[in-house]
C-alpha cells in the first residue's frame, strides 16, 4: 500500500465511460505527472483524487484511508489551478489564508503559516494586493503559497504554467521542481506538455482516451515507451516511424526500408529484442528519434550499434543549436538531428549515422512495441 | 457540479448535494403554482361558464366558439396584427437606421445614445399622457401648427376610428426603438473589424458591406428583437388605456384591453380566460422555440 | 472625400456624414419633444395651454401644478395629490426588489455552480415565466390575494411583484454567474468553504454589477407596472401609475393638463432618476433579457 492509492477507479457520466480502471500507486515524495492530450481524462481523474468528482467505481486512497464520499476539505490535500482560481475580492494574505480560517484555525496562527510561506515564495511584499494587481508569475506563487500554507499530504496541480508565456513557464518549472526537492512533498500534477511531464516528474502517467497508455520514470517512457501513441506524443520532435520489412540476413536481424532513390536501405539490429524473431519476413513499424539519426561525427560513441545510410535531404530547418534534416524514408518523411555545423544541403545525397541501440519496433495491428 | 452521493458520503458532502435543490425549491413551487398552476387554473376556467365568480360547470369549447363571434374581439385581433406588423417593422427600421448611423463616428454618441433611450425607463402611462395630449387636436400638435399660421394643418387621428389604431403605433414606436437601436448597435460593436477591413481589401463598397457583410451577422439581433417586440406588442395594456382608453368606442381594443374588459367590467370570465389563453398560445409559439433554441445552444 | 476613421473600417463621405448627423439630430427631437413640451407646459398656467403654443415657453411660470398634483389634486374621489400613491408605490417597489433580487442570486448561484440533472429544465420553466402574458394568472391570482386577505393592500402587490420578478431576476445571475470561474468554487470547496460560504464570500463580492442591473430593472419594471396595479390594488392602495391615470383620464371637472403633466413627471421621475444615474446597468438589463441562455 502506497501513501497515495488510486486502485482500479472508474468514471462514468450516464452510460459513457470516460475513465477506465485506473491503477497507480503513488509512494510519498514522489513527483507524478499524468500527461496526456486534453480530453484524455487526466483533469478528471485528478478531480477524482481531489474530491470534486465523484468516483464510479473503485477506491482513492491517501495515508491508507478510503476517500470515496469524504468532502474536498477533508482529504487533507491542496490544489493549484489553471486560472489559478485566486479569490478576487481577497487580498493575497486573505487568500492564503482562506482555507485555514475555513478550518477555524485561530488568527495568531494563520497570519505566522502565512508569512512562513510568503517567506518561502518571497511574496512577502504582495500580501495586501488584490490577485487583480499581480503578474501572471506573482499569481501562479500566490496559488501556490495558498496549496503550501495548509501543509497538505497531497499536492494537486492542474495544468498550472500553462497560461504563462514561455520564458515564465521555464522558470516557475524550474521553481517547482525546486519546492519539491526542498519540501520532498507528494504531488500529483496534471499537463498536456510533455517537456513538463519528462523534466518535473519522477513518474510519468501516460493517458490517452481514458486508458493509462503507460505508467514508468521518465526514462522508461521515453527510451521504450509501451505503444505507438506514447512513442509519438512524448518528445519534440516526434519520433519518426517507418514501415519496415524483417530479415535476417547471415543471422542478424535487419531493418529494411527504402531511400528517397528508390533503392533498399538495410539496417542491421543485432540487438533487438528475442520477441522480434516471430516477425521475420513481415512489415512492423521502426520507430527512431530524430537526435538517434546524426551527421557521422555527432554519433554516439558508446552506441553499440551504428549503422551508417546515405540518403536524400528534402528540407534543413537550422534551430540554433541543431539543425534538423527532413529526408524522406519509406515514403514517409523522417527527421534527424544533426550538430549545427553539419554541413547540409537540401537536394543533396548526405551520410547519416543511425543509432539502431534506440530505435523500437512496433507490431503494425496491436501498435504496441515488440519487447 | 458532480454526482458525489456515494453511500459512504460523509455528512458534509451530502449535505452539499441536497442544499442546493432545497435552496431553489421554495422557487421552483412558487413557479409551479403562481405560474404554470394558475395557467391550468385560467385554462379549465376557459372551459366553464364562470361569470362574476369562478364556477367549476363544464361547457366544453363554448366559450371560445363565442369569442371567436364576438364584434369586439375581432376587432381587437384585427387591430393587434396590424400594431404589431407596424410596431415591429418600424422600431426595427428605425432602430436599425440609428444603430447604423450611431455606429460612423459620431460626436457625442452617448448623448444620443441617452435620448433614444429614455422612454424605455417611462410608464406606458406616462408616454400615454404624453402623446395623448400631443395628438389631442383642440391643444396639440394640430393646434400648434394652426396657431403657426398652417390654416389647413390637421392632424385627427387619435378622434377617427379607422385611423387611432396608428396613434397607438407611433407612441409605442416612440417607447421602443431606442431599445432596438442598443440591441443592433451591440451586435454591431461585436462584429470583428478584421472581417470588414477583410471585405474591403476585396473591394466591397460601404452598401456591399453592408448588405452582404455586416446585416447578415446581425442575425441574433434581428432575431432577439423580433421576439422581444412582438411579445411585447401581445402583452399591450397600458399604453392604449393611457392614451386612448380603448376609444374612440372601440376602435383601439386589443386581446388584452378585452380580456380585462370581459374578465373584470362585464363579468364574462369564462369568455374573458378564453382570450387569455388565445394570448398565452400566440406568445408561446414564438417564444417557445426561441427559448428552447437558446437553451440547447448553451448547453 | 474620405473621413478618416482609425477604428471602424467603414469610411463615409462628408456629405453623407452632414446627412447622417442630421438625420440623428431629428430623431432626437422626436424623442425628446412629447417629454419635453410636457415639462414646459407643467409650469405654465392652464390658461396658457388651452389657449396658447404648446412649444413656446412660459409667459408666467408657475410651480402651482406642480403643488396641486403632489398633493391636493382630485385621485378619485379624494383630493389628495399623488404623495400617498407615490409613497404607496415606493413602499410596494423596495421591498419587491429586494426580495427578488436575492432570490434571483440564490437561484443563478445553485443552476451554474451546484449543477444537477434536470437543472436546465428548471430554468427553462424559470424563464419562460418571464415572458407569459399576465393576463393568463390574473383571474386566479385575484382569487387567491382574496383567500389571503391581501387584496387591494401593497402586500399583496409585493407579493405579486416578487412571485412574477424571479424569473427574470434568476436569468440575470444566472448569466452573470456562468461566467463566473467555476474554479474559484472549487477551490473554495478544497479551502473548506460550503455551500453559502463559498456565495457570502467568493460571488457576491463580485456580484455588484449584476446586483446593480437586477435592482435598477425590477425597480424600472415594479415601479412602471399598472397591469396589477389596477387589478388588485385600486383605491387607496393603487400605485402611482394608477394613480396618475386616474388623474389624468378623470371625466369631471375642468382637465388642469398642467397638473396632469406634472402628475406624469413625478410618476416618470423615480425610474429616469435610475437612468440618467445608472444607465449602463440599466442598457445591460434590457440586453440580457433579450440575449438569453
Amino acid at each position: 500500500m502506497g501513501f497515495l492509492d488510486i486502485d482500479n477507479v472508474t468514471k462514468s457520466y450516464g452510460a459513457v465511460q470516460v475513465l477506465h480502471r485506473v491503477d497507480i500507486t503513488v509512494e510519498e515524495g514522489e513527483f507524478l505527472v499524468l500527461v496526456g492530450p486534453s480530453g484524455c481524462g487526466k483533469s478528471t481523474l485528478l478531480n477524482m483524487i481531489a474530491g470534486l468528482e465523484g468516483i464510479s467505481s473503485g477506491e482513492v486512497r491517501i495515508k491508507g484511508r478510503v476517500m470515496n464520499g469524504v468532502h474536498p476539505s477533508r482529504r487533507n490535500i491542496a490544489m493549484v489551478f489553471q486560472s489559478y482560481a485566486l479569490y478576487p475580492n481577497m487580498t493575497v494574505g486573505k487568500n492564503i489564508t482562506f482555507g485555514l480560517e475555513m478550518h477555524g484555525i485561530p488568527k495568531p496562527e494563520r497570519d505566522k503559516a502565512m508569512r512562513n510561506v510568503a517567506q518561502l515564495l518571497q511574496i512577502e511584499h504582495l500580501l495586501d494586493r488584490k490577485p487583480g494587481q499581480l503578474s501572471g508569475g506573482q499569481r501562479q506563487r500566490v496559488a501556490m503559497g495558498r496549496a503550501l500554507v495548509r501543509n497538505p499530504d497531497v499536492f494537486l496541480f492542474d495544468e498550472p504554467l500553462s497560461n504563462l508565456d514561455a520564458k515564465l513557464r521555464v522558470d516557475m518549472r524550474i521553481e517547482i521542481k525546486k519546492l519539491h526537492q526542498r519540501l520532498g512533498t507528494t504531488i500529483v500534477y496534471v499537463t498536456h506538455d510533455q517537456i513538463e511531464a519528462m523534466t518535473l516528474s519522477t513518474r510519468i502517467a501516460v493517458m490517452f482516451d481514458g486508458h493509462v497508455q503507460q505508467l514508468g520514470t521518465p526514462k522508461e517512457i521515453y527510451d521504450s515507451p509501451a505503444n505507438l501513441f506514447v512513442a509519438t506524443f512524448m518528445g519534440s520532435p516526434a519520433m519518426n516511424v517507418l514501415p519496415v520489412r524483417l530479415e535476417d540476413r547471415n543471422g542478424v536481424l535487419h531493418a529494411l526500408l527504402t531511400g528517397a532513390d528508390g533503392q533498399e536501405r538495410a539496417l542491421a539490429m543485432p540487438h533487438a529484442p528475442a520477441a522480434c524473431a516471430a516477425y521475420k519476413d513481415t512489415e512492423v513499424l521502426l520507430g527512431i528519434r530524430p537526435e538517434a539519426i546524426t551527421d557521422p561525427e555527432g554519433a554516439d560513441r558508446n552506441a553499440r550499434t551504428i549503422q551508417p545510410m546515405t540518403n536524400r535531404v528534402t528540407v534543413i530547418e537550422p534551430a540554433g543549436a541543431d539543425t534538423f534534416v527532413t529526408m524522406v524514408l519509406s515514403g514517409r518523411d523522417c527527421i534527424a538531428r544533426m550538430r549545427a555545423d553539419a554541413s547540409v544541403e537540401p537536394g543533396r545525397d548526405f551520410d547519416f549515422a543511425i543509432n539502431m541501440d534506440k530505435a523500437v519496433l512496433f507490431d503494425p495491428k496491436t501498435q504496441t512495441r515488440i519487447a | 457540479m458532480a454526482d458525489m452521493t456515494g453511500s459512504g458520503a460523509d455528512f458534509r458532502t451530502r449535505l452539499q448535494t441536497w442544499l442546493p435543490k432545497l435552496v431553489l425549491a421554495p422557487s421552483l413551487a412558487i413557479m409551479l403554482i403562481f405560474v404554470y398552476g394558475f395557467i391550468a387554473f385560467t385554462i379549465y376556467l376557459s372551459f366553464t361558464d364562470s361569470r362574476m365568480l369562478p364556477s367549476f360547470n363544464w361547457v366544453g369549447w363554448q366559450n371560445y366558439e363565442r369569442l371567436f363571434r364576438i364584434r369586439e374581439w375581432n376587432i381587437a385581433m384585427r387591430n393587434l396584427a396590424i400594431f404589431a406588423t407596424l410596431y415591429i417593422g418600424i422600431s426595427t427600421v428605425i432602430g436599425l437606421a440609428l444603430a447604423i448611423f450611431l455606429d460612423q463616428k459620431i460626436r457625442a454618441e452617448g448623448a444620443l445614445r441617452t435620448i433614444y433611450l429614455y422612454p424605455m425607463a417611462l410608464s406606458f402611462i406616462v408616454t400615454g399622457t404624453a402623446w395623448k395630449w400631443f395628438l389631442d387636436p383642440a391643444i396639440g400638435l394640430q393646434n400648434t401648427m394652426q396657431m403657426w399660421g398652417w390654416e389647413s394643418f390637421t392632424f385627427t387621428w387619435i378622434k377617427d376610428r379607422e385611423m387611432a389604431i396608428y396613434t397607438v403605433v407611433i407612441a409605442a414606436v416612440w417607447q421602443s426603438s431606442g431599445f432596438v437601436m442598443a440591441m443592433f448597435l451591440a451586435g454591431l460593436r461585436g462584429i470583428d473589424n478584421e472581417i470588414l477591413r477583410a471585405a474591403q481589401i476585396d473591394g466591397a463598397s460601404n452598401w456591399n458591406l453592408y448588405r452582404r457583410i455586416i446585416l447578415p451577422q446581425l442575425r441574433p439581433a434581428f432575431l432577439s428583437a423580433f421576439v422581444i417586440l412582438s411579445h411585447l406588442a401581445i402583452k399591450s395594456y397600458d399604453l392604449v388605456i393611457a392614451l386612448t382608453g380603448g376609444g374612440p368606442g372601440n376602435a383601439t381594443a386589443l386581446p388584452a384591453t378585452f380580456m380585462y374588459s370581459y374578465t373584470f367590467t362585464r363579468n364574462q370570465m369564462g369568455i374573458g380566460a378564453s382570450s387569455a389563453v388565445i394570448m398565452l398560445l400566440t406568445i408561446a409559439a414564438i417564444m417557445v422555440p426561441y427559448l428552447y433554441a437558446e437553451l440547447r445552444e448553451k448547453k | 472625400m474620405a473621413v478618416p476613421s482609425p477604428d471602424s473600417p467603414v469610411r463615409t463621405a462628408r456629405i453623407t456624414r452632414v446627412f447622417i448627423y442630421l438625420f440623428l439630430l431629428l430623431f432626437a427631437l422626436f424623442y425628446l419633444l412629447p417629454f419635453g413640451i410636457m415639462l414646459i407646459n407643467s409650469v405654465k398656467p392652464l390658461s396658457e395651454i388651452t389657449g396658447g403654443n404648446m412649444i413656446a415657453l412660459p409667459r408666467e411660470w408657475t410651480i402651482q401644478p406642480w403643488l396641486s398634483a403632489w398633493s391636493t389634486a382630485q385621485i378619485g374621489v379624494q383630493p389628495t395629490g399623488l404623495r400617498p400613491y407615490f409613497i404607496n408605490s415606493m413602499m410596494m417597489a423596495f421591498p419587491a426588489v429586494i426580495l427578488s433580487t436575492m432570490v434571483g442570486a440564490l437561484n443563478g448561484y445553485v443552476l451554474t455552480k451546484w449543477r444537477f440533472r434536470g437543472d436546465t429544465i428548471i430554468f427553462g420553466l424559470l424563464l419562460f415565466s418571464c415572458f407569459i402574458p399576465f393576463q393568463i394568472v390574473l383571474i386566479p391570482m385575484a382569487r387567491i390575494l382574496g383567500i389571503l386577505q391581501m387584496a387591494g393592500t401593497t402586500q399583496g402587490l409585493i407579493m405579486v411583484h416578487f412571485v412574477y420578478g424571479i424569473g427574470f431576476t434568476t436569468l440575470y445571475f444566472r448569466n452573470y454567474y456562468a461566467a463566473f470561474p467555476t474554479e474559484l468554487v472549487r477551490a473554495a470547496q478544497i479551502d473548506g468553504a460550503g455551500f453559502f460560504q463559498i456565495f457570502w464570500r467568493i460571488l457576491l463580492p463580485s456580484s455588484g454589477p449584476i446586483i446593480a442591473v437586477s435592482f435598477i430593472w425590477q425597480f424600472t419594471n415594479i415601479w412602471n407596472d399598472f397591469l396589477f396595479g389596477a387589478s388588485f390594488a385600486s383605491g387607496g392602495a393603487a400605485p402611482m401609475t394608477v394613480a396618475l391615470n386616474n388623474l389624468v383620464n378623470s371625466s369631471t371637472g375642468v382637465r388642469e393638463y398642467n397638473v396632469h403633466f406634472a402628475g406624469a413627471i413625478m410618476a416618470a421621475g423615480p425610474t429616469l432618476l435610475v437612468y440618467i444615474v445608472a444607465g449602463r446597468y440599466f442598457v445591460r438589463g434590457l440586453m440580457s433579457g433579450s440575449v438569453k441562455g
